[in-house]
């Protein structure tokens, strides 16, 4: 194995080097020891390949992958990479198939990624043909683990990878379980484009502390934030975080109250509040819920806000943010058209999350001339732990331990 | 009987006003109680009703530009908006349908001009108080990719 490139300052995870957003040996071991190796990649919603024959395709980084569910209702997930000349098998982002062929030389495969089909085997008329030892069975692409918890679909090219809920934690277990505990629908998917290297997009979700900083959309409209009660979980690995806050329900209600009579007569107040107008859904008061899995999926509960995204490596220095946004299956038509509109909120337009398509790309362009050099990720001190204040960036840290851990570094 | 030279010259005033960075007088070429949202021709033709902005009033319009003046961080550009002919599906007197194509180029502070998004408007016009009004516009956007963010309305 190469020897790792980017000199890490010692063993503490408050000095970044930048390097590590530009460098293509490091980008390529990316591939091979995280995306490829012992981690869970999100690839779907369980909802999104309901039947028989669905199928999608997705990336496990760069690597690109079919997710399918057989007619045994189990889901299956391979490379989608033909066996013959290494072509895509699938081609469409989504569908339903029997079977999946290649366009190429037409070798077909069964929904467990298997090679079921060699166009001319036996050759035409007695001429060609494989050879008679050539074996189906010993070619394929590469079949991924898939593991199914609460609907979120995740597919491991490592044997070795631990089972979902022990990789997972807990903690962030109850997390998910909290969100995803009955079925959902998809309302909508968006990609955002970013123009940085994926790991400064999945380090500014978990940073907590520049929320209130860079998005300026709440405290303009003096949308009342109220308590501030909440805390950042990071689980024993450090890959994965919870970020949360919740109201106190008996100072919303007079705040809201307060904020509906300034409404008109004050320049910075929404024109039209019932952009926020949500509904309860969680007992336990908490309205803002940002959860995420290493290497690279978030989880999102914003007030009645739900979405997943899956960010995705696209060469070095550019990154993939897949958005899909959902609703429950029982939804009522006055819940579902509240969730369409606090959506606003979010995605590449999105109120409070827009800045975060660019500002990955000021890092990136920042750095331009300073590989030798490192970031300072130091507030909070230097643990990679759970904290109840929000000012800090544990997770941030807590992130590059598992980085660490992963790519050996 | 509304004309499609009327709807040409509604939509060369409405690129003109955005693309001018007159955008406190956007909201106006909307009716009150309007339906605008921004999504992609996949979302489109799964059914799947979510958009990237989303406004089912004039009001929410305003916001959005009151947000983008003083609230949301983003790098200086602008747009060119180049808005095709509209296709008329109905006319009558007091209101029309129809589908109109546009191609969005975003010039950023640094020069660089990228197609930012083509796609299709689909529109329903009402005249209120004699004035053309959108009552609807669906920007349906050809792909489903938006680069970095989108913060200027289509």
């Amino acid at each position: 194995m190469q020897e790792h490139t980017i000199r890490w300052p010692g063993e503490g995870l408050t000095r970044i080097p930048y390097a590590l957003y530009s460098d293509a040996a490091t980008a390529e071991q990316e591939q091979a020891r995280i995306f490829r190796g012992n981690v869970w990649n999100f690839l779907c919603l369980d909802a999104e390949i309901a039947e028989p024959g669905s199928y999608r395709t997705t990336f496990a980084g760069a690597t690109p992958v079919v997710v399918v569910r057989d007619a045994d209702d189990e889901i299956y997930a391979f490379e989608n990479r033909c066996a013959h000349r290494g072509a895509l098998i699938a081609l469409e982002k989504s569908g339903k198939a029997e079977t999946f062929q290649c366009v190429y030389h037409a070798w077909s495969y069964n929904r467990q990624g298997d090679l079921t089909g060699v166009a001319f085997e036996k050759g035409v008329k007695g001429q060609g043909g494989m050879p008679p030892g050539f074996c189906k069975e010993e070619h394929g692409p590469r079949k991924l683990r898939i593991a199914v918890f609460c609907g979120l679909v995740f597919g491991s090219f490592s044997d070795d990878v631990p089972d979902i809920e022990d990789y997972l934690g807990p903690e962030i277990c109850a997390r998910i379980q909290r969100v995803l505990h009955k079925p959902v629908e998809v309302i909508g998917r968006f990609t955002q484009a970013l123009p940085n290297n994926w790991k400064l997009y999945v380090e500014n979700v978990k940073d907590s502390y520049h929320a209130s900083l860079l998005h300026m959309f709440f405290t303009t409209f003096e949308i009342n934030r109220l308590s501030q009660k909440g805390g950042v979980i990071v689980d024993a690995s450090g890959g994965h975080h919870v970020s949360f806050s919740m109201i106190d329900p008996a100072a919303a209600d007079s705040s809201y109250k307060d904020q509906a009579i300034r409404a008109d007569n004050d320049r910075y107040r929404l024109k039209d509040p019932s952009l926020l107008a949500g509904f309860k859904e969680h007992d336990d008061g908490i309205t803002l819920q940002i959860l995420s899995v290493f290497p690279g999926f978030v989880l999102q509960q914003i007030q009645n806000c739900l979405a997943v995204r899956q960010v995705l490596p696209k060469g070095i220095e550019s990154a993939e943010l897949n958005w899909t946004y959902f609703g429950y299956a029982d939804d009522t038509p006055e819940q579902r058209k509240v969730r369409l509109k606090q959506h606003n909120l979010v995605g590449p337009a999105g109120f409070i999350s827009m800045e975060d398509g660019a500002v990955g790309g000021f890092v990136q362009r920042g750095i331009a001339g300073a590989a030798e050099m490192e970031a300072v990720v130091e507030m909070g001190g230097d643990h990679a732990g759970s904290s109840e204040g929000r000012a800090t960036e544990t997770s941030v840290r807590g992130f590059w331990k598992a980085y660490r851990h992963h790519m050996g570094a | 009987m509304i004309d499609i030279v009327q709807l040409a010259a509604f939509n060369a005033a409405y690129a003109h006003t955005i693309d001018s960075d007159a955008l406190e007088q956007w909201p106006d070429f909307f009716t009150a109680d309007c339906h605008y949202r921004i999504t992609h021709i996949e979302n489109e033709q799964q059914g799947l009703p979510a958009g990237i902005v989303y406004a089912d009033s004039r009001a929410m319009l305003e916001d959005r530009i009151a947000a983008l003046r003083e609230a949301n961080i983003f790098e200086r550009q602008r747009y060119r908006h180049l808005i095709g002919m509209p296709m008329v599906e109905s006319a009558s007197a007091d209101a029309a349908q129809a589908q109109t194509p546009f191609v969005v180029v975003r010039i950023m502070a640094t020069g660089q001009s990228d197609v930012f998004a083509t796609g299709v408007y689909r529109d329903r016009f009402v005249k209120v108080d004699g004035q053309l009004r959108l009552a609807e516009r669906v920007a349906v956007c050809d792909s489903t990719v938006t680069d970095t963010l989108l913060v200027i309305p289509l």
